[in-house]
């Protein structure tokens, strides 16, 4: 529903910059433009995204991910401690920070959905602060080869579409720390209010 | 002959050697996951079309120039090209509209411009924050989200200003 108020949005404002700027040729062309040259890049792209989805499978089936998936679990134990003390999430949570991590996002929502579910249980539709982290380190994206956005820049003709991943890694790791910081700070004020 | 051209085919000859080590089908895995492939591209190519649609016709009126001067004080204060706040502000919205919108913007720049990589490592390096929080809440039967939000939001503003603060480190400055 969002997108709806968007969409319309951006249509309804064209057409008024439009005619006030007495530019609605362009503007007319320039929607006919716009789907044609979606098509193009979706083209374009198609060959990119279905090779590296493929070489992601064979990682997968290679059992990376779950070697992955391993090596994240102190660390986790430590982040989530309570969860932790629940096998099944922790093998969960492991599974799905793992999956992310490797761009697999069909497989880590589920497995993040399975953990939350777990996490959820009787705390009365309430997050609990562990929840909250959870959720927070799904929204702030880990991938450590940002394929889809290398294909957008392969279509648009880049020369070295992957040169930007020392920057897409240093930059995920600050907001990640960020997001991380900011609920640690919120469940500690309410802590103290409540102690 | 630079380093970066060896990355792609010593990649994809690792993964098939250790696969097959693993005594993996490494070429049916292949085209099983190309076959995934597809199919986020058939649910992303819908929904560029509308937006590419959108976002073109924005641009060519004005309003784009019109929303990143609305923007730009307090975002060259953070150092970040204002260019980008269209990009900004659908990312956590929506994926395939911030797909448009970096697509538009390095197409007008760039690729490899400045501003084409600040809008490349943005999106490489931030989720659709609010339908991640529906998904999860909702399937969790969570109706106090409590800190989530604000706390996803400081995650993706610092990775907003941290993408061009990167590009301007490792790239040079615009």
């Amino acid at each position: 529903m969002a997108m709806t108020w968007v969409w319309t949005g951006m249509v309804v404002l064209s057409l008024l910059f439009g005619m006030v700027s007495g530019n609605l040729d362009a503007v007319a062309n320039a929607a006919l433009e716009g789907a044609r040259s979606a098509v193009d890049l979706s083209i374009s792209m198609a060959g990119i995204l279905c090779l590296w989805s493929g070489v992601m499978e064979i990682m997968n089936a290679c059992g990376i991910s779950a070697g992955l998936a391993k090596a994240f679990r102190p660390l986790l134990r430590r982040l989530l401690p309570d969860a932790s003390r629940d096998r099944e999430t922790l093998a969960a949570v492991s599974a799905n920070v793992s999956a992310n991590l490797l761009g697999l996002g069909n497989a880590a929502t589920p497995l993040g959905i399975q953990a939350a579910r777990r996490m959820a249980q009787g705390c009365g539709g309430t997050a609990s602060d562990e929840l909250c982290l959870l959720v927070v380190l799904n929204t702030a994206s880990i991938q450590l080869l940002p394929t889809t956005v290398a294909s957008v820049r392969a279509a648009a003709g880049s020369r070295t579409p992957f040169d930007i991943l020392p920057a897409v890694w240093l930059t995920s790791v600050l907001s990640v720390a960020a997001g991380l910081l900011t609920a640690w700070l919120f469940s500690r004020r309410r802590g103290r209010r409540t102690a | 002959m630079n380093l970066s051209a060896y990355v792609i085919p010593v990649l994809l000859a690792s993964v098939a050697v250790y696969g097959m080590g693993r005594h993996v089908d490494v070429y049916s895995a292949l085209t099983h996951g190309a076959e995934e492939g597809l199919t986020v591209l058939l649910r992303v190519a819908p929904a560029l079309v509308g937006l590419l649609t959108a976002v073109s016709m924005f641009r060519v009126s004005g309003a784009m120039e019109w929303l990143s001067g609305l923007f730009a004080p307090v975002l060259e204060l953070l150092g970040v090209p204002p260019e980008t706040a269209p990009l900004m502000l659908v990312r956590p919205v929506s994926g395939s509209g911030a797909l448009a919108v970096a697509t538009d913007l390095m197409a007008a720049h760039g690729p490899d411009s400045y501003i084409g990589r600040v809008a490349a490592v943005m999106l490489g390096s931030t989720e659709t924050t609010f339908y991640t929080i529906a998904v999860y809440f909702g399937s969790a039967g969570i109706h106090k989200t409590r800190h989530t939000v604000p706390a996803a939001l400081a995650a993706d503003l610092t990775g907003f200003i941290a993408a061009a603060f990167a590009v301007r480190l490792l790239f040079g400055g615009a």
